[in-house]
């Protein structure tokens, strides 16, 4: 084909408008990872004995790991210069040590960074009326609404005031999906973990409003390890929102999260997330490394989990929410909109394991690769030895704007069950010349005719988002969401 | 005494992919005008359409096309089409998932806008297309589905009337508008486009066929050999054209060729 198109790559070159640092005075520990800072953190959160000790055994196995020396996964696609786990800051918190009833009672620097992002808690409050778990570094620092949830019995708390408060439910969740030794990440994570959401749905109840937490990494060389476990009992419903801002720094920024889910007996939860994390500049300096392990288990008769996502940030991005199909009929889903640009990679992709009867999956990815962003999607549908008549549907798309980048597919397919179903489809395309002028031809802009392209590629998946979204979304991927008229 | 010409093509010469393929060609139109060009495979009526509204690929190496006075060779082609003109593309492009109101919509008010009118909502957007499906009789179940996705070549063509209809362009070039149409789209078609003419329109039609010349019936025909206008006329010439073949045209080109 003919060269790059200049005006393409006018798309996705958009100032990061989030770039700036909160000046708050912080309370952190040294650079390093030892038992000491273990113990450290788990004292500041007047953590109970059970939990040090859940995380003293995940540090000693990580610290293990990394004396093995295979302990980062190598197969991923992905190349970056070693980290320096000994360099980082485990733990930051802002000197909001006083639990405010109010949000007008916050710190107004704090305020104003939330209103830098766009999300001021207030409107929310009153518009939306979405509860808002705020994470400021690695510590919650507002959680709204909590007495109207509770009134249905919904617990949606950060995850250190759920330690405090329900004990019960975390120790007997926790880990209980992703173990700590289950790879070299979430080891990390299950150490240092800071904190994160945690919410559980009681039998019976549809949560009334969507939940939802923003995430923001501040101090230069702290890590974000958050943590969140989300279940929901029999016959509950839960729609969860995570979105993320991040300043611009210099040195690469490490996020290790954990997110767990449990869906009991016909129980749903909708996890949804619209990332944005910094990219790097254009010569890929300076953005976030996003680590996450991300896995909903169906335990219950006909649950169901579902997996929402758009991402256009970070700089690394290895990720692969996954859902563990271990109720007879239960129903797992994976929809993806990735976006790598300039010298973003980013191997991602999800994992279906089938496990009881009649068990469904539905995988939707939708990659979009620009500048000489490269990316790989990685799935894995295994159908176990009892996964009778289960079913997957896979669908990977790969649109590649200009010369310069890359798109992989390695899709898995592992059926150890005769009964089982399992169909993938995947297609490569450029948006062709032909379109682009056409749009033209007819008075649209090209910005705004690539934009169009990209949303219609993208529609499968930016329909399964919540409306609270919508704004997020069209903002990344630089595109205007609408349904057909009339 | 003529008015100033609406379009003026002049010594128009143009590459194509570094092929030099328009030779010097001249042309202009009134407006209220209908011109037809007619002229065998590889004598440039592609290059011609698709320099007029500014493809990338071609080059202007020569010459001027002048619309409203203005010379439209270094100007975008969205801006070329938010001025008024409007290419009738033989091959209409598929774009899945973007669907075809949206798409339109998109566009009449990009032109709106342009023209510093004011841009239309839904529903008022809405109520203007069903009125204009009607005039090329598609189904308004259509306009939902993604522009062109399992059109057959006959509905691709009508939803390029459809579009012209829609956004009401001054220049209009109709680029083998009636290839691959059976005879009840043809007719639709030329239909939609005899709805167009106006005292303030100049319509240049390209074609093969003298068949569509029957539905829409042109002031001027021109015959394009070897990339320029080589024999100009009335309607009869295209009769001729028909009855003689192309061979009778350059045949004679020897005499009377301009150099």
């Amino acid at each position: 084909m003919a060269g790059a198109n200049p005006d393409l790559e006018k798309l996705a070159k958009q100032e990061y408008k989030y770039g700036f640092v909160t000046d708050i005075e912080e309370d952190r520990a040294a650079p390093g990872l030892t038992e000491e800072v273990v113990r450290l953190i788990s004292s500041k959160k007047n953590e109970p004995e059970w939990l040090l000790e859940y995380r003293l055994k995940a540090f000693h196995r990580f610290r293990e790991m990394l004396a093995e020396g295979h302990a980062e996964p190598e197969w991923a696609k992905v190349t970056y210069p070693a980290i320096a786990y000994d360099e980082i800051v485990y733990y930051s918190a802002p000197k909001q040590q006083t639990k405010i009833d109010s949000l007008d009672e916050l710190d107004p620097e704090l305020r104003e960074t939330y209103d830098k992002l766009g999300i001021s808690l207030l409107e929310q409050k009153r518009l939306n009326g979405i509860a808002v778990d705020a994470v400021f570094d690695s510590v919650s620092v507002a959680t709204t609404f909590k007495a109207e949830l509770e009134k249905q019995g919904i617990i949606f708390c950060s995850f250190s005031e759920a330690v405090e408060n329900h004990p019960k439910l975390v120790k007997q969740y926790l880990g209980s999906v992703v173990p700590y030794s289950d790879n070299f990440f979430a080891c990390l994570n299950a150490a240092v973990f800071s904190d994160g959401s945690f919410a559980y749905i009681p039998k019976g109840v549809r949560c009334p409003m969507e939940l939802s937490t923003y995430f923001r990494i501040n101090a230069a060389g702290t890590g974000q390890f958050e943590r969140t476990l989300l279940i929901a009992d029999e016959d509950a419903y839960v729609s969860y929102l995570e979105g993320c801002t991040a300043p611009q720094r210099d040195e690469n920024q490490l996020h290790a999260a954990v997110v767990e889910l449990v869906a009991l007996d016909r129980a749903e939860i909708k996890y949804s997330t619209v990332q944005n994390w910094y990219p790097g500049d254009k010569n890929g300096v300076g953005g976030i490394y996003n680590f996450v392990t991300k896995r909903g288990a169906c335990r219950g008769f006909r649950s169901k989990i579902s997996w929402t996502q758009v991402e256009t940030g970070s700089a690394i991005t290895w990720k692969y929410p996954s859902c563990l199909l271990i109720g007879d009929e239960s129903v797992g889903e994976f929809y993806s909109v990735a976006m790598t640009n300039n010298k973003q990679q980013a191997d991602t992709g999800t994992k279906m394991i089938h496990i009881g009867k009649n068990t469904t999956s539905t995988i939707i990815s939708k990659g979009i690769s620009a500048g000489e962003g490269d990316q790989s999607y990685r799935g894995l549908v295994r159908m176990g030895p009892k996964a009778h008549h289960a079913r997957n549907y896979s669908q990977c798309d790969s649109l590649l704007m200009g010369d310069g980048c890359g798109a992989h597919t390695f899709p898995y397919l592992e059926a150890s069950n005769p009964t089982a179903t399992v169909e993938h489809e995947a297609t490569t395309s450029k948006i062709s010349d032909d379109q682009l002028f056409f749009c033209r031809q007819r008075g649209i802009s090209e910005e705004d005719a690539v934009s169009m392209i990209v949303n219609g590629f993208c529609r499968e998946v930016l329909r399964e988002l919540p409306m609270e979204f919508a704004v997020e979304a069209q903002n990344l991927l630089a595109v205007s969401l609408e349904g057909s008229v009339g | 005494m003529s008015a100033t010409p609406l379009v003026s093509i002049r010594n128009l010469h143009a590459t194509a992919g570094g092929t030099p393929i328009l030779r010097g060609l001249d042309l202009e139109l009134q407006a209220g005008e209908v011109h037809a060009i007619m002229g065998p495979n590889g004598s440039g009526k592609s290059t011609l359409s698709n320099v007029l509204v500014g493809k990338p690929g071609y080059e202007v190496t020569d010459g001027e096309v002048l619309f409203r006075g203005q010379n439209l060779v270094e100007v975008e082609p969205e801006v070329r089409a938010r001025e008024g003109v409007f290419l009738a593309f033989q091959y209409p492009v598929e774009i899945p998932g973007v669907a075809n109101n949206y798409f339109l919509r998109s566009a009449v008010n990009a032109i709106r806008e342009h023209r510093g009118e004011e841009e239309l909502d839904a529903i008022d957007f809405l109520t203007l297309l069903k009125e204009k499906m009607k005039l090329v009789e598609m189904p308004e179940d259509m306009m939902s589905r993604a522009i062109n996705e399992g059109f057959s070549g006959g509905e691709k063509k009508r939803n390029e009337i459809l579009q012209m209809l829609l956004l009401e362009p001054t220049f209009c070039i109709l680029d083998e508008t009636d290839s691959g149409l059976d005879i009840d789209a043809l007719r639709v078609v030329a239909n939609g486009v005899n709805q167009m003419r106006s005292p303030e329109r100049a319509m240049l039609v390209i074609t093969h066929y003298q068949r569509l010349l029957d539905h829409i019936v042109p002031d001027h025909v021109h015959v394009l050999s070897e990339g320029r206008i080589v024999k100009s006329g009335d309607k009869s010439l295209a009769l001729e054209l028909e009855e003689k073949g192309y061979g009778w045209i350059e045949g004679a080109e020897g005499e009377g060729d301009p150099s």
